[in-house]
């Protein structure tokens, strides 16, 4: 056996710690913390802005949708929707979306029901989307890695890795995710990322007559939902649940759902 | 066309266009296995590990049997994915911020540790037989010598300090499972527990209340399969397949089912039933006590659309009847045997009625969803998401039991089954 001196010991102690040291000091400076600091400063962060007070739910934009994505034109499922919302003079409230709105609200009828004009007390339309979260449940549960966000804050599905287990679609609070009946994988809104990408908008952006749907870069203060988000009053979709949803609704009411 | 889940969704009222039932009739399985697999496995290890030697004679036959409910486990996770061919990617790749992906690690470890503890287990045994079988003729025989020798892994060495040590390894496996086995179901919990938009599942108590009625499942299912198994051979006048014996004038078919046995894995049965129910009845009174927003809707679930199923089926005749049948005086084996099926079938219900129950309310919770089992297949899904599929991963486990039950005697050592009798 080595017969250790005190020198020894002092010196192998120290190069031991310094040794110890090197590691730790790298990963400090690699923290993801960091890294995602780093990232943040720079390219865009991708939100929404809905102005829900102009939609006339006229489902354009899940037409467009539908057709830019090739979502199957049957499919009651789309990755944008518009709900109606209905409350009558008696209280009652009334909401639906057959079809995700497809085809448009040509009829007085919520919930299949007729309701004279003078029995509504106030009646809306809220399109939905993916809200793009900053701290996205869904990314959270997905056990192989296929749903993942981009730098820009866009959530997507590698459709080449999706097992289809669905605890994403379970996880989100929003209802924006199903199987796509053809490719059998989770579906969900892109942003239209194939679009946005190459500088256009997304494909609902575009159907909208309306201008109800604005989309633009969050972090940038000259940015058109930049301004609406800080100077207007704006609300997100269901809070509560620490999501952090990047879709800011303007004329929301408490109803909605 | 319809989006997965559609075909057995019924949706009322205000429903999220994208939502579906999409956790079907295999979610309700998969932690009904997993579930029996940790309650055998803990029954297993109660001689070992606690010293219960009065349950020394089922616990071969519970290790067995768990190892049989393992391999069948994973399968209804592969009947319910949409892309199973790419099931291994959640090993290769898994995403570590998923509950899902603990799956891999956590039931391979299990899995070891269950196979190694069969092994260790059945050592002697293996290697008796291999050397029995050495110079046996025909063909069936020399198949069955050579797969004894694979299971040897060349270890022949039957010693006493050798058998000494293979018994110390099985305690220390029994000791590791148990951590790990209530790991595997509670991280199943956990999936359910952890999903924060769903009402219903979202509770820290769940990964602990499947726990509990995973233990009461494995120990009904052991409790149903050792009646079964010992008084189908006095029903069908055979002499015991199980061990050397066979042929054997002693072999002949006797009463072998052991009252003692059944008394006190009853009342292990009661003690995890007692804290399986207080945990329930703890989650439903905080929900109902606390009121948060989604109450309203799970009222109308909890109280009306699935009462029947809840309080009716799972509490009264799969929680309460049984209870009462198995601390009445004087339990009999047909009191035993009945009280066993019907906790087994609360166990089941208690599954549906997360699992299902959960999805049967909306989102939006202003609708509903109302599941319908496909009974007749018409297209795949059908069929792995249908009754058929459901009742084939059902029936798997006692299929491999009886497999391995041609290799490995469930209940060697008759001399020691009945210690009292």
């Amino acid at each position: 056996m080595m017969n250790w001196s005190r020198r020894h010991f002092l010196k192998n102690s120290a190069k031991a710690l310094a040794a110890a040291a090197v590691p730790a000091a790298a990963y400090e400076l690699l923290t993801p913390e960091i890294l995602a600091a780093v990232r943040k400063g720079k390219g865009p962060r991708w939100a929404w802005v809905i102005d829900a007070t102009k939609c006339v739910g006229c489902g354009m934009c899940v037409q467009a949708c539908k057709r830019e994505n090739e979502i199957p034109w049957e499919t009651t499922a789309s990755r944008t929707w518009v709900e109606r919302y209905v409350v009558t003079t008696d209280g009652r409230v009334l909401i639906d979306s057959p079809n995700a709105a497809r085809d448009g609200y040509t009829k007085n009828n919520p919930m299949g029901e007729q309701v004279p004009a003078e029995q509504i007390a106030k009646g809306f339309f809220v399109p939905k989307v993916c809200n793009h979260c900053e701290n996205p449940p869904c990314v959270q549960v997905c056990p192989v890695g296929a749903s993942h966000v981009t730098d820009e804050g866009v959530v997507l599905v590698d459709r080449s890795w999706c097992i289809g287990c669905g605890y994403c679609l379970q996880a989100c609070p929003f209802g924006t995710r199903f199987f796509h009946p053809v490719h059998k994988t989770a579906e969900k809104c892109t942003f239209c990322y194939h679009r946005i990408t190459k500088g256009m908008n997304p494909a609902c952006v575009d159907a909208c007559a309306f201008g109800v749907r604005k989309w633009g870069d969050i972090r940038d203060p000259n940015s058109e939902v930049s301004r609406i988000v800080r100077t207007e009053r704006v609300t997100v979709l269901k809070e509560e649940y620490g999501t952090k949803p990047h879709a800011f609704y303007i004329g929301l009411d408490r109803i909605v759902r | 066309m319809p989006v997965h889940g559609e075909i057995w969704t019924i949706k009322e009222l205000f429903v999220y266009p994208n939502e579906n039932i999409v956790w079907s009739i295999q979610i309700v399985l998969y932690p009904y296995l997993t579930g029996l697999v940790a309650g055998a496995f803990v029954l297993s290890s109660l001689s070992h590990v606690f010293g219960k030697e009065e349950l020394k004679p089922v616990t071969p036959f519970a290790l067995v049997f768990s190892l049989a409910l393992l391999l069948a486990a994973p399968l209804p996770l592969l009947f319910h994915l949409q892309q199973p061919q790419r099931n291994i990617h959640v090993l290769f790749t898994p995403h570590f911020t998923s509950a899902i992906a603990a799956f891999g690690v956590v039931f391979s470890v299990y899995a070891a540790i269950v196979a190694s503890e069969v092994w260790f287990t059945y050592r002697q045994h293996i290697v008796e037989s291999a050397l029995s079988l050495r110079k046996a003729e025909g063909l069936p025989a020399r198949l069955k010598g050579l797969l004894y020798r694979v299971l040897t892994l060349g270890s022949y060495d039957v010693s006493e300090k050798a058998l000494k040590l293979d018994e110390r390894v099985a305690t220390v496996l029994a000791g590791v499972g148990i951590p790990v086995a209530c790991f595997l179901h509670g991280y199943v919990g956990f999936i359910f527990g952890s999903v924060k938009a769903n009402a219903l599942w979202m509770t820290p108590l769940m990964p602990v209340i499947f726990i509990m009625s995973a233990v009461v499942s494995g120990i009904a299912l052991c409790l149903f399969t050792y009646i079964v198994i010992m008084e189908i051979r006095v029903i069908f006048k055979r002499p015991s397949p199980w061990g050397p014996e066979r042929g054997h004038p002693s072999a002949m078919p006797q009463r072998e089912t052991d009252i003692q046995i059944i008394r006190i894995i009853a009342k292990y049965l009661v003690f995890f039933m007692i804290l399986a129910l207080s945990l329930e009845l703890l989650d439903l009174v905080f929900h109902s006590y606390t009121a948060k927003k989604p109450y309203e809707i799970l009222q109308t679930i909890i109280f009306d659309r699935f009462a029947f199923n809840i309080f009716g089926l799972q509490y009264g005749l799969g929680m309460a009847l049984p209870f009462l049948l198995l601390l009445l005086p004087s339990l009999s084996i047909r009191r035993a045997f009945v009280a066993s099926i019907l906790i087994l079938f609360g166990v089941f219900m208690m599954r549906w009625n997360v699992v299902i129950g959960g999805q049967a309310f909306s989102l939006t919770f202003s609708g509903y969803m109302n599941y319908q089992l496909p009974i007749i297949p018409h297209d795949l899904d059908t069929f792995k998401e249908g009754l058929a599929g459901f009742l084939l991963l059902l029936l798997l486990p006692f299929g491999l039991l009886w497999l391995f039950s041609r290799f490995l005697p469930l209940f060697p050592k008759k001399e020691k089954l009945s210690p009292l009798g």
